[in-house]
């Protein structure tokens, strides 16, 4: 269990950057610094909050796969869609939503995105193209096509990104919606999160065939791997992938292999698998560590500039939380709003 | 600043736990991610990390405490250069949690403990057992499973996180073990596609256990359910059967949010070909568990999560067995019939003491099986009290309650003296905030005021 399945297919940034798109200004660099450390600082909040009964009922945390979707959201544009699972608070904040909506709806308040009605699972923001937040395993994968296939019938120019982990791809419906996908040359980005683990169950405990982004080659996706764990990389990738699905081109699914350091939600022991495996990923793969050397080496940040973020994002982090516990129940009356649209 | 180190709430319905082991000690410098100790739930062993950095200042609670309240400050952590003495209120261990904002007031239905009838008597209309023990509703499943599988090879286990992770909700706790990776399958998270493999298999002469994480996730499989599993037999002229069990957690938990929280009593109960069971007490789970094993049919086994840490006593027997079709009364009453089923039986068995108290006499019935429906006991009931009320969490619209008070006319019109009522959850999606999700579910004041409602009263 101890081994490394993603150290083999890391990519040194170097690589990265001689990738199309070419490499992130330092500008882009800092500000992906600065994503990443907000979503690794709200989750360790939001943990908390749960531990304190604030936060109920499920809540699954993105800690150790930032790199991810900082990475592919710098490649997305306006009127662009994003759509996730239940394990969603990284890719709000990545799309640009307000921190204090998001806790306030983990807290269940009447401030949250979804005025308390939705909760952890199930936020969303039609304005910066977020389309949830969806607690049933690939669920999003078939709603992600659709919405590639209004881009298409649309004209708009836009396209969707559906993020699914390493469990959700063994669902049925992830190949019905290739298979349409690939039919009507749709405008769909499918990333798998490759987090090694469905729950307890290890990748290759549920996969006959561990190599998941080969599954999108029958149904004519382009299919591509990256280190997840790798801002730079993962923004490369995504750069190729999102100029092939604009210019027209068809679908493309890229596997991130990437790894998350908490349970799989607030009540998981994570018994199986090892400490030294985890461990061995916090030391030597940490995204956020990462990017840090990288910009310490080029001396874009020195220690003192990183301070000043590290305050920055907490003073953030601590605003929402603080909105978050302020910020009423909802009214009694809500309960029997939104139902059907009058 | 210091900073108190609460105990922290691990699942959705934990309430307290046992710190089971400091990993560090007074003095020690703490930064963010250290895991400080070690915490035992009702389910499983957990880290708790640390959020905040400092110096520990002084441990409140040693280790090996049990039932340590969620929120009760368990360590205190002081900013480096900080004295102990500083922390004035951190000597008394007790204190109620500081600086944090008290959690929302209004709290969903608590898993309560069940009103446990006296470990020495038998239900009045059960066989009378010599011996008795107590479990919980978790070990009752677990128990059940395994004596089917000993009793019969052709019984096999299969799901999600049953094997290796000993079940989501550790229903199937020891079953590897002893049964081997031969009969406790951990599949994908493929639902529509185990739920048919186990149809097939049944066609083949096994007899599928499959187990749903939640009755949420057998949407994905309700065509296999339905158009293979019930309908078969019939298509068939009577050659395929399909003796199989789907079972799962089924209903509400604690503010898991829409997606999460359905009953699906009336769903599966609409289908002819199906056997629909839902256990309240630990007896009911085991007994109605091997006779859905047993039985020939696809037989549909809805548990309930908030109920399977409550424990009642069992007939400790291998023997014991619940036919389906048979309901319960679990309380007599003169003045007034209260329908329930799984978790509702517990809130109307609570209501009836309410209504004592203001002289009303309310008979509980814990119907046990939903298809086919015990309508004798329910009649017999009606008889002598002229008065329903139906429970339920799901909605009302074409619930189980419609279908009791569509029956009760057809066969007991005249023997009502008040309209039949029905008590079930709000005709909304299930809301996440905890005011919201405690006016969504039917509360036992709700049955009281339904109950003195169709008494008049
Ligand atoms: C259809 C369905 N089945 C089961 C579940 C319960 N469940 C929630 S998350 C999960 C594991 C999913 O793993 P993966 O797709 O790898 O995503 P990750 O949690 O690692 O991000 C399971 C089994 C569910 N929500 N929906
Ligand atoms: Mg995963």
């Amino acid at each position: 269990m101890a081994k490394d399945p993603v150290a083999k297919d890391r990519a040194p940034s170097k690589v990265a950057a001689a990738r199309p798109g070419g490499p992130a200004t330092p500008a882009q660099l800092i500000q992906f610094y600065r994503d990443m450390l907000l979503i690794r600082r709200f989750e360790e909040r939001a943990g908390q909050l749960y531990g304190m009964g604030l936060i109920g009922g499920f809540c699954h945390l993105y800690i150790g796969q930032e790199a991810v979707v900082v990475g592919l959201q710098s490649c997305a544009q306006p009127g662009d869609s994003i759509l996730t699972s239940y394990r969603d608070h990284g890719h709000m904040l990545a799309c640009g939503m307000d921190p204090k909506g998001v806790m306030a709806e983990l807290t269940g308040r009447a401030g949250g995105y979804s005025r308390g009605k939705g909760g952890s699972m199930h936020m969303f923001s039609r304005e910066k193209g977020f389309y949830g937040g969806h607690g049933i395993v690939a669920a999003q994968v078939p709603i992600g096509t659709g919405l590639a296939f209004a881009h298409k019938y649309k004209k708009d120019g836009g396209m969707s990104f559906t993020y699914f982990g390493d469990g959700a791809v063994n669902q049925g419906q992830v190949y019905e919606s290739f298979n349409m996908a690939g039919l009507w040359q749709l405008p769909a980005l499918y990333v798998i999160e490759n987090n090694m683990y469905g729950m307890g169950t290890s990748v290759e405990r549920a996969s006959a065939s561990p190599d998941l982004w080969k599954r999108g080659e029958p149904y004519k996706l382009k299919c591509m791997s990256v280190d997840g764990m790798d801002v730079q990389a993962v923004r490369a990738a995504g750069l190729e992938a999102a100029a092939h699905i604009r210019a027209g081109n068809g679908p493309v699914l890229l596997e991130a292999k990437t790894y998350r350091y908490r349970g799989h939600s607030m009540s998981d022991p994570a018994k199986y698998r090892t400490k030294e495996e985890l461990q061995k990923m916090r030391t030597e793969h940490d995204p956020i560590d990462h990017l840090r050397a990288v910009l310490l080496e080029a001396k874009a940040l020195d220690e003192e500039a990183f301070k000043a973020i590290d305050k920055e994002i907490k003073d953030v982090v601590i605003a929402a939380a603080d909105f978050a516990q302020k910020s009423p129940e909802p009214d009694p009356a809500e309960l029997w709003t939104d139902i059907l649209v009058a | 600043m210091t900073v108190q180190i609460l105990m922290p709430a691990l699942s959705p319905t934990m309430t307290e736990g046992k710190l089971a082991k400091w990993l560090v000690k007074e003095g020690d410098v703490i930064s963010s991610g250290k895991v400080l100790a070690e915490i035992e739930t009702d389910k499983a062993t957990m880290e708790l990390e640390a959020v905040d950095e400092g110096v520990l200042g002084k441990i409140l609670v040693p280790a090996g405490t049990e039932k340590v309240q969620v929120n009760r400050p368990i360590a205190v952590l002081l900013a480096e250069g900080e004295k102990v003495s500083a922390t004035n209120g951190a000597q008394s261990p007790a204190a109620p949690a500081p600086a944090v904002a008290s959690p929302p007031v209004s709290k969903p239905a608590a898993p309560s403990p069940a009103p446990a009838p006296p470990a020495a008597a038998a239900p009045a209309d059960e066989p009378q057992y010599s011996t008795w023990k107590t479990q919980s509703v978790r070990e009752a499943l677990r128990d059940a499973m395994a004596e089917e599988m000993r009793r019969d090879p052709s019984v096999f286990l299969m799901g999600e996180e049953v094997g290796e992770y000993q079940g989501a909700y550790k229903i199937s706790q020891g079953l590897l073990d002893e049964f081997s990776h031969d009969r406790v399958i951990d599949t994908p998270i493929t639902e529509h596609g185990f739920a048919g493999l186990g149809v097939g298999a049944a066609f083949g002469g096994l007899r599928p256990i499959v187990e749903f994480m939640t009755f949420n996730f057998a949407m994905q499989a309700i065509d296999h359910i339905i158009n293979s599993a019930a309908k078969t037999l019939y298509m068939s002229g009577g050659q395929m059967g399909c003796p199989i069990v789907f079972r799962g957690p089924n209903g509400a938990a604690a503010r898991v949010g829409a997606q999460h929280s359905q009953c699906y009593a009336s769903w599966y109960s609409h289908i002819p070909g199906l056997k629909v069971v839902a256990p309240w007490s630990a007896g009911d789970a085991k007994g109605l568990l091997k006779a859905a094993i047993r039985d020939p049919n696809p037989v549909i086994f809805l548990e309930n999560e908030i109920l399977y840490g409550q424990s009642f006593p069992v007939p400790d027997t291998a023997d014991f067995v619940v036919p389906i079709g048979q309901a319960k009364v679990e309380r007599q009453g003169k003045d007034v019939t209260l329908v329930a089923f799984s978790i509702m039986v517990g809130k109307a068995l609570k209501a009836a003491e309410k209504l004592a108290m203001d002289g009303i006499d309310a008979e509980v019935i814990n119907l046990r099986s939903l298809r086919p429906l015990d309508t004798a006991t329910i009649v017999a009931s009606l008889r002598k009290t002229g008065r329903i009320v139906t429970c339920e969490e799901g909605w009302a619209y074409a619930g189980i309650g419609a279908e009791i008070a569509a029956k009760v006319m057809e066969e007991a019109f005249d023997y009502l003296d008040a309209p039949i009522t029905r008590v079930t959850g709000k005709d909304v999606p299930m809301p996440y905030a905890a005011n919201l999700e405690a006016m969504a579910l039917p509360q036992v004041a709700d049955i009281v005021a339904a109950a003195k409602a169709v008494c008049y009263r």
